[in-house]
């Protein structure tokens, strides 16, 4: 007797949505296993890291400040990973975004008033376009590979990025941090709440979120794109063009990563340091496979993997853990996922005697 | 010791770590898996091999014990690709995430405590010869095996049976089953082999190249090397070159300040990256003639499909 698999011929909703949540539950239970093979009583820590910090009031509006930017990167994103189109590189987009809006908010002339904010969110959104446009243009041009060209560039805007704050634009009276001065107040997103972090960027994501869906389901161009990026020749056969799949999807997701580049700028940070993302456009990778590319899926992706960070920082507040532990609970995240996929797409069955 | 001397000296140093996990990830894609998790495995080695550095266990278990990390790192990898039929770009990405974060965690209680690093072999006699002694015999022992691993992965891909075997599997497994090939388990050794040599890069960077633990400390070296591969064109005598190139521009970052260039050193640390940018667009322009890519690269292999 042997054991055979073959594929599914329908995966059905239950399957699509058991998988995420088998993954969730294994990567708790490695995640328990974890913190008790460092020395931690496993559920205590746990329940400091996934509950704690939602029980509050203030935890969970600082989930959402951690939410919005995965949520648009990874919505992004998931319009260039539907075409097979690898742009790794959102960090660096939200970096550009980041310092084009800044830029806007720091060197631009005063007495712009309601102008200003508009401007630096344009700003942001062309200089991540421009910046993930460079590796579309290449793919495009020559058939460079997108992953390691996108990758490249987030390593070269950290660097212009640490240039900026140490030398031309660091504030002169700030006793010499790498940082620039605060934007201005007309370049500054008020909070929502005073006693929050939270800005309107969180109406934004609900947006780009509604977006993605109308893209995906209503429109013929998310069908021609996701044609042109999973088959390519069918697509030129019937006249669709996988440059234009190229085009769009890295040029949408370096959008999206430069506009949440603006609102880190115009909102919690108010300002350019040496470091602006705890790897935004990174994790927003994990947050679009998570929620399958799919709106509502991004969004629960999202707020989970914004659980991540805030209870990263929480058991290292009360237990001491270093908070990368984050970044191994996404990847955990992501194994398990991709582990949790087969079964979803396949079934076991046996053959022979 | 001259400027001229100390740039090559210290490009070829430079260019080790990139070498082998370059030489491993070679090996790993002509098998048709593509493994992006290189920068993770990297450093999950350089932590594991320093943390046996303080630790007092030597510099030989050092290399060991990084190699063995990174293999068991691949190992995880190998199990989502060829086990459950996962996107082989998704997982390699995890790997590279999770690496990340374990080697921060791992190297939590390093500090700024440097470790003896390796030191060059004293050959007698050729070391002594004027010029070329200083050139060419002053390196440390992992340089000159790095070194010889290119013409033995050169030799073994294109030479031996069971380079063959690999490369007909990395073409088409469909074929390589039907003949007979146990194609998994030929996989599985080259993911594993590839884990161990991106462990042992990354061992090489921590114990004998830099002395001390800095967090992330591969610094996108594990990205560059997957660039290599694809800019060698599968080839090892060109990822030997490759390597080099880019060790040199690591060199000239450091050196560049010393020899006065009018650039901030933001610039010319951006230089490495650049240069990957740069050769492969180059290297895909050229790439129309001749297609080098293994055939089934990044497809899951199902054996009876």
């Amino acid at each position: 007797m042997a054991l055979r698999i073959e594929p599914r011929r329908e995966v059905t909703w239950a399957a699509r949505l058991l998988a995420p949540i088998a993954a969730v539950l294994l990567t708790l239970v490695f995640g328990g296993a974890l913190f008790w093979t460092l020395g931690f009583d496993p559920l205590a820590t746990l329940y400091a890291f996934f509950i704690g910090p939602v029980t509050g009031l203030y935890g969970l509006t600082e989930l959402l400040v951690k939410a919005v930017p995965l949520i648009i990167i990874a919505a992004g994103l998931s319009v260039g990973f539907r075409a097979n189109i690898w742009n790794i590189g959102a960090e660096g987009q939200l970096t550009m975004g980041a310092i084009a809006a800044a830029g806007v908010g720091l060197f631009a002339p005063q007495g712009l008033h309601g102008l200003l904010l508009p401007l630096m969110f344009l700003a942001a959104l062309l200089a991540g376009m421009a910046w993930a446009g460079i590796a579309a243009f290449l793919r495009a041009r020559f058939g460079t590979n997108e992953i390691l060209v996108t990758l490249m560039l987030t390593y070269i805007a950290g660097l212009l990025l640490s240039w900026l704050v140490r030398g031309p634009w660091r504030d002169p009276m700030g006793f010499n941090f790498p940082q620039t001065a605060l934007m201005p107040p007309a370049g500054t997103l008020s909070p929502l709440d005073p006693r929050f972090r939270v800005t309107a960027s969180v109406w934004f994501a609900l947006l780009v979120l509604g977006l993605l869906w109308l893209f995906v389901s209503r429109s013929f161009a998310g069908y021609r794109l996701a044609v042109g990026g999973a088959a390519p020749r069918a697509a030129r056969y019937v006249g669709f063009s996988e440059k234009g799949a190229i085009w769009t999807g890295l040029l949408v997701g370096g959008a999206a990563a430069g506009v949440a580049g603006f609102y880190e700028v115009a909102g919690p940070l108010g300002q350019l340091s040496a470091v602006i993302s705890p790897g935004y456009g990174f994790t927003a990778i994990i947050v679009a496979f998570v929620g399958r590319l799919h709106p509502a899926g991004i969004l629960l992706g999202g707020l989970f993997l914004a659980l991540t960070y805030v209870g990263g920082e929480a058991v290292q507040v009360s237990f001491g853990i270093p908070a990368h532990i984050t970044r191994v609970f996404q990847g955990l995240l992501l194994f398990f996922l991709l582990a949790s996929e087969f079964f979803t797409s396949w079934r076991i069955t046996r053959s022979g005697a | 010791m001259d400027l001229a001397t100390a740039i090559f000296v210290g490009t070829i140093a430079a260019a080790t770590p990139m070498l082998l996990a370059a030489l491993g990830e070679l090996v790993v894609e002509k098998s048709g898996v593509l493994n992006l998790g290189l920068e993770g495995m990297m450093l999950i080695g350089a932590a594991v091999a320093f943390w046996l550095a303080i630790s007092g266990w030597g510099l030989p278990l050092a290399f060991v014990g990084g190699a063995l990390a990174g293999m068991l790192a691949s190992g995880l990898f190998a199990l989502l690709a060829l086990v459950f039929l996962a996107n082989q770009y998704a997982t390699g990405l995890a790997l590279a995430i999770f690496g990340t974060g374990l080697s921060a965690m791992i190297g939590m209680g390093f500090g700024s405590q440097p470790v003896a690093t390796l030191k060059p072999l004293a050959i007698p006699l050729l070391g002594d010869i004027p010029l070329l002694g200083p050139l060419l015999f002053r390196f440390d022992i992992v340089v000159y095996l790095t070194l010889a691993m290119v013409p033995a992965v050169w030799w073994w891909l294109t030479r031996s049976k069971s380079g063959l075997i690999l490369r007909t599997i990395g073409e088409s497994p469909e074929n390589a089953h039907a003949i007979g090939y146990p194609v998994r388990r030929i996989r599985l050794a080259a993911i594993l082999f590839g884990g161990a040599m991106a462990g042992l890069g990354g061992a090489y960077l921590s114990v004998a190249y830099v002395g001390i633990w800095v967090e992330n400390m591969t610094a996108g070296r594990g990205w560059i090397a997957l660039s290599l591969v694809v800019f060698a064109a599968w080839r090892p005598w060109r990822a030997l070159a490759g390597a080099v190139l880019f060790g040199g521009f690591t060199i000239l970052q450091l050196h560049g300040q010393i020899l006065g260039l009018p650039l901030p050193s933001e610039a010319l640390s951006a230089l490495p990256y650049l240069a990957t940018i740069v050769a492969l667009v180059l290297i895909s322009q050229k790439r129309r003639r001749g297609m080098e890519v293994p055939a089934s690269l990044a497809r899951p292999f199902r054996p009876g499909a």
